[in-house]
């Protein structure tokens, strides 16, 4: 997950989660009573946020059998334990306000699949991932001639799951060729202490992470 | 981790309803009456009525799911593991019913009961018993008990059939589900060892067409069957570690057709330990109940079948399962997301098989307890 995790006491019940700056900043574009599915969401700690704080409906998919035990145990009752590169068959056309996926794309195996099936069920995406492009990473390879680790790619080249990593840049072109509209970006960097903010200059060489919200380009007829 | 105990001493007991001339019509158009459902309970239905779990049990099990039935008693109730204070099902908070199937033979009317109009057993004149006559018999016990609404209703292969139908047919009488290593219909293959194992039982001569009572049994035949049936209740690697090829009480091979390897013992063990509490005409009936469940072939789709359900379900496979297989699960999981169901689905990883739902598991205690507690918490 990298720097700027945080533990979050939430109110009424008292549970208590962990959110990335990320997560954070995803729960205040998110409005009350929307109905909401994180796709590779972990222990749940997002979506029992946003059911608390929020009070949407909240849906969970997850690889990890130890996971969705996880989300169990937090009182998430939508919960699917199965594969994202398996796609959203089940789900109908623009039946979710908000299909979330942060710091997953870059590990699935076909992640055009799945961002044109993210875009087919839900109104928006938000699609969060580590910038491939950012300074730190390019200085590493340009420098060092090494893979780079950094706080948001924390692996060894040999042990990490990410296989499509990308950049902001990259990432544009992306949507557009999976007929996606980009509603808004927000180019994030994180500093030292965990906090975040929105970069405006050089977004591809300055922000170590990416959110993007996104659409489908053209609606479907009627 | 709270401390897990025992519910103790446990009293079955009976409830006897559709006496005639107000028998019960089956699904197959006969009528039966008078119906006697064996069931226990453990712990205490609240003022409200509304902590009451239903468990549901499969082919071989009965209305005695946990404690003990006399003290010295060694061998507790089937779901034991599951059942108790500081287990997943908390008798300390729940009150927990399990009743036996019609057309069973462990209290229950079945075919070994005694048909008043003959003073003779039924036998195969009993009719042929379904799913939905299992749910509706055992809705007549949870009127009479007075609960309005189930908290929950629980139970793996074919008491997970039992879940699914109960949901269908009385959607508003459940709020939580839990069907384990399920299907909503069953498969070719399992019809198939179904059939293998009534074949077993009526090609021994002691069968008689059902007409054995009072006189030699057909133990071969429901020897067998269970033999059949518990290769298909675990899998190849779950065999191969307890068993692999170990040899029984000898260290060379016998070169004869008596007993050489572990496994050999142990299905006939099983087998004839099974012959001394079941009836092999209950055998029949129970199976042929799960071969007829078909959710689609009777609501014309699953959607349909599911489309009115209001209860959140925790649906859990078993990786190793081949007889109910994940992907059985996935399309149960499937069309309750199309309605527009809360669903959690999981499959647990293990190398017991189907079995697994009647086995200790960390993982299966863990996800009952916590869907339970959050669902009964919520209404709170």
């Amino acid at each position: 997950m990298g720097g700027g995790t945080e533990e979050v006491r939430l109110p009424d019940t008292g549970a208590v989660v962990r959110l990335t700056p990320e997560h954070k900043l995803i729960i205040g574009l998110i409005e009350e009573g929307a109905r909401v599915m994180d796709l590779g969401c972990g222990e749940g700690d997002l979506l029992l946020a946003l059911k608390v704080l929020k009070k949407v409906r909240a849906e969970g998919i997850e690889l990890s059998d130890a996971c969705v035990q996880a989300c169990v145990a937090k009182g998430l009752f939508s919960v699917h334990h199965g594969d994202l590169d398996e796609g959203l068959a089940d789900y109908p056309a623009k039946s979710i306000d908000y299909v979330i996926s942060t710091n997953t794309i870059q590990v699935l195996h076909r992640p055009m699949i799945l961002i044109r099936e993210m875009a087919r069920v839900g109104k928006r995406c938000i699609v969060s991932f580590p910038n491939f492009a950012h300074w730190l990473v390019r200085l590493q390879l340009f420098l060092k001639g090494r893979m780079p680790k950094t706080e948001k790619l924390p692996h060894e080249w040999y042990e990490t799951l990410n296989i499509h990593l990308t950049t902001i840049v990259d990432f544009r072109d992306f949507c557009r060729k999976a007929g996606l509209k980009i509603l808004r970006d927000i180019p994030l960097r994180t500093s030292s202490s965990g906090a975040c903010t929105e970069v405006r200059f050089l977004p591809n060489l300055r922000a170590d992470t990416a959110i993007f919200i996104l659409a489908e380009a053209k609606l479907p007829a009627d | 981790m709270q401390e897990a105990g025992s519910v103790g001493i446990v009293e079955t007991k009976y409830l006897t309803f559709a006496e005639p001339p107000n028998e019960m019509v089956l699904e197959c158009g006969r009528p039966l009456g008078p119906i006697t459902l064996a069931y226990e309970t453990y712990g205490e239905l609240n003022q409200a009525k509304d902590n009451a779990i239903l468990i549901v049990h499969a082919l071989s099990g009965d209305a005695h799911a946990a404690g003990y039935h006399h003290p010295g008693d060694k061998q507790p109730g089937w779901w034991d593991i599951m059942i108790g204070p500081g287990k997943a099902f908390d008798t300390r908070k729940y009150f927990v019913i399990c009743c036996n199937v019609i057309g069973g033979c462990q209290g229950s009317t079945g075919p070994s009961s005694i048909n008043p109009q003959t003073g003779r057993p039924y036998g195969l004149s009993f009719p042929i018993v379904t799913v939905r006559d299992w749910v509706n018999t055992q809705k007549v016990l949870i009127d009479h008990l007075g609960i309005e609404q189930l908290l929950c209703v629980a139970g793996g292969s074919s008491g997970g059939m039992q879940v699914l139908q109960w949901v269908v047919s009385y959607p508003d009488r459940v709020r939580l589900a839990i069907p384990i290593a399920t299907t909503s219909k069953l498969s070719a293959q399992a019809i198939a060892f179904n059939e293998v194992g009534r074949q077993a039982i009526q090609s021994d001569p002691n069968w008689r067409e059902g007409d054995y009572y009072g006189k030699m049994v057909p133990r071969r035949g429901l020897a067998i069957a269970r033999m059949i049936g518990h290769i298909t209740y675990l899998s190849e690697r779950s065999m191969h570690q307890k068993f692999g090829r170990k040899l029984q009480d000898k260290t060379v091979y016998g070169y004869n057709f008596l007993t050489d390897f572990q496994v050999e013992s142990y299905l006939r063990y099983k087998g004839d330990h099974f012959v001394k509490r079941f009836d092999a005409n209950s055998y029949l009936y129970i199976t042929k109940a799960m071969d007829y469940f078909d959710l689609t072939q009777a609501y014309g789709s699953l959607e349909e079948a599911f489309a009115g359900v209001q209860a959140k379900f925790l649906v859990i496979s078993f990786s190793s399962d081949w007889l109910f297989p994940t992907y059985q699960s996935k399309e149960i999981v499937s069309a309750l997301r199309r309605v527009d169901a809360y669903v959690i689905f999981t499959e647990i990883q293990t190398d017991y098989g189907h079995d697994a739902f009647l086995l200790e598991s960390e993982q299966l205690s863990s996800l009952i307890t916590n869907f339970l507690s959050h669902g009964w918490n919520q209404k709170a």
